[in-house]
């Protein structure tokens, strides 16, 4: 029997954490052990498969935030612990977590785009002497659209330097602005060149991000971008995440900015 | 060997080779042409050699036999998912050098890509059993020669076809036995040496002049032209994009059939992603991403072009977009940009 590297792969839930109204956090378990920033794939009843990428992991878990998009009836949403989920991954090439040691690591996120990195972060988070500083800017449309929010406290606490923005809305102890405002508050002349920067958000966040980026005088090389895209396979067959010759799924999702801004789509 | 059989004797051959093999070939079906009183010709079985469309090019590719249009992938319930049977029985496929070649260019992504080999191509390649008819040529939307395709070596038979019967090279010798006491013959077969139509490829040296060709005004004309039906990619002898969608039996949503569809890039919608974002949104962009693909991404990753210039996304387009004529735009275009930026 030849392999299948489209089957999906039962996994029990464990918890189920509402981070905002729409934005699910559900813990699953496993002993699949991806890469900070890869993705897996995820049956959704009546649906189909989608890509959801990674939020957490610890002893025999994975954790994904999942969105109800309201479109179908939606029987994620009806599930609970102990029962199944489908799953399949982990698939493409996540953070260069190993370009960050040493350095002073600039993570800037978009909306939910901190999910991705989350993983990452904790990383960080409990292992203080990994790089130089960590300078987190996250930013997200109004105060019902914030998740993590243990996290973002946490890591408020603890060793990071942060900001926390809300796009239009004022917030106590927020910023109010999109994330591109705040990327010229950053110490870049104090990284002395040994920085890397991490951007993760909706496509236009993370356009503009890029090119405040680069008008701050910040080395494209340094840059690194996880793209999002509707993966039905996610593994290099459907076409859907294809940009030219690349394909998201395959090469990416984390591509450096001298590859990301060429994939124009 | 080659042999000449007459068509009574090549129905007695073909009867003996049903018994081992399902035969797929062209075919028609009479008044089922998208205008009145038209026929369409597409893959379907064949149990009589008359069944067998040679002289006309099918108006759908052969991949639909080896990659259909949908099928199931999986079974599931709650707590399972089982992987589909899928066909059992060896395939005899009549084709064009075209529709082998592009099977080339289908395996480089079902069977190669990433490292990741589908399942569900591999297990159907390996009941394939190439018979080339050979091409008389003469179609005004074909381009092979200008693709480098209209030339094959990966089949098992070869046949030529005559009102008063057949001639066969058996190119495999298991095939041999079928043809015992028919009359011997010099045939080997002929390839169409030159097309009424040509193709330039554009040169497109590096990823700036690729990104201002992305951005070249040319594109603009289809956002009025191209009327995103997907037409052109469901013709195609070697689009492979699929989406997977759940179909639910019952009450119960969670049990079920997972299913491969295949999708076009020319419609909206194709690369949407959640939070009501996407990408290419003009039948002009959809369009570029198309031709690019297929004159230019594919071959920065697998070395060769995709299309394979069968010219049936020009036959079935209903808004008369020739792709011949758009792809020598392209290259025209490229030029330009290439004397703007002294390349």
């Amino acid at each position: 029997m030849m392999n299948n590297p489209v089957m999906p792969i039962p996994c029990e839930i464990l918890k189920i954490t509402h981070e905002s109204d729409l934005e699910w956090n559900f813990r699953v378990k496993t002993d699949v052990k991806p890469a900070p920033g890869q993705f897996m794939q995820l049956s959704i009843p009546m649906v189909g498969e989608a890509p959801i990428s990674v939020c957490g992991a610890g002893d025999g878990y994975l954790e994904f935030l999942i969105r109800s998009v309201g479109k179908v009836t939606n029987v994620i949403f009806e599930k609970k612990p102990g029962d199944t989920l489908f799953l399949r991954g982990p698939y493409g090439k996540g953070w260069p977590v190993e370009e960050l040691k040493d350095k002073h690591v600039v993570v800037i996120t978009g909306g939910t785009g901190l999910a991705p990195v989350r993983m990452m972060l904790d990383k960080l988070y409990e292992e203080p002497d990994y790089c130089k500083s960590v300078h987190l800017i996250s930013g997200f449309k109004n105060e019902e659209g914030i998740v993590f929010h243990d996290d973002l406290a946490k890591w408020e606490a603890g060793s990071f330097e942060t900001i926390y923005a809300l796009d239009r809305d004022e917030k106590e102890g927020w910023r109010t602005g999109l994330v591109t405002t705040f990327v010229k508050e950053i110490p870049w002349k104090e990284f002395d060149g040994n920085y890397a920067v991490v951007v993760v958000g909706p496509p236009p966040m993370m356009k503009f991000t890029g090119l405040e980026l680069v008008k701050n005088g910040v080395e494209e090389e340094k840059i690194w971008m996880s793209f999002e895209r509707k993966m039905s396979c996610a593994v290099g067959k459907c076409g859907h995440c294809r940009i030219d010759e690349v394909y998201v799924c395959l090469d990416g999702p984390v591509f450096n900015y001298t590859k990301a801004k060429y994939l124009v789509d | 060997m080659s042999y000449f059989v007459t068509t009574e004797q090549a129905n007695q051959v073909l009867s003996k080779l049903l018994e081992t093999y399902d035969v797929y070939a062209p075919k028609r079906f009479p008044k089922q042409g998208r205008f009145s009183d038209t026929d369409i010709i597409r893959y379907a079985k064949v149990e009589k050699v008359d069944d067998i469309v040679y002289d006309e090019k099918s108006d759908f590719p052969a991949k639909e036999v080896i990659n259909p249009i949908q099928q199931a992938i999986f079974y599931f319930t709650e707590d399972e998912f089982r992987a589909s049977k899928g066909h059992t029985r060896p395939i005899l496929l009549f084709a064009r050098p075209c529709d082998i070649n592009a099977q080339k260019v289908q395996a480089r992504i079902f069977m190669d890509n990433g490292g990741y080999q589908d399942l569900y191509y591999a297990r159907m390649r390996e009941l394939i059993n190439f018979v080339l008819m050979e091409c008389p040529g003469g179609d005004d939307t074909c381009f092979c020669c200008s693709m480098g395709t209209n030339k094959t070596d990966n089949y098992v038979m070869a046949v030529r076809f005559g009102e008063d019967g057949l001639k066969v090279e058996v190119k495999d010798d298991k095939f041999a036995p079928y043809f015992e006491g028919a009359a011997a013959d010099d045939f080997t077969p002929k390839f169409v040496e030159e097309n009424q139509t040509k193709v330039t490829v554009p040169e497109i040296p590096d990823k700036d002049v690729l990104l201002a060709l992305k951005n070249h005004p040319m594109w603009r004309e289809f956002d009025k032209r191209c009327v995103s039906c997907g037409a052109c990619t469901i013709a195609c002898s070697t689009c492979t994009c699929f989406t997977t969608r759940d179909i639910v039996y019952g009450q119960n949503p969670e049990v079920g059939e997972r299913h491969r569809i295949a999708a076009s890039c020319q419609i909206d919608g194709f690369s949407d992603i959640a939070g009501g974002f996407g990408y290419r949104k003009t039948a002009g962009d959809r369009m570029r991403y198309k031709v690019l693909h297929k004159f230019h991404d594919y071959k920065v990753r697998f070395g060769e072009d995709m299309c394979v210039g069968c010219g049936r996304c020009t036959s079935r387009c209903p808004a008369y977009i020739p792709i011949t004529a758009t792809v020598g735009k392209m290259a025209a275009a490229a030029e330009e940009i290439k004397k703007e930026q002294g390349k």
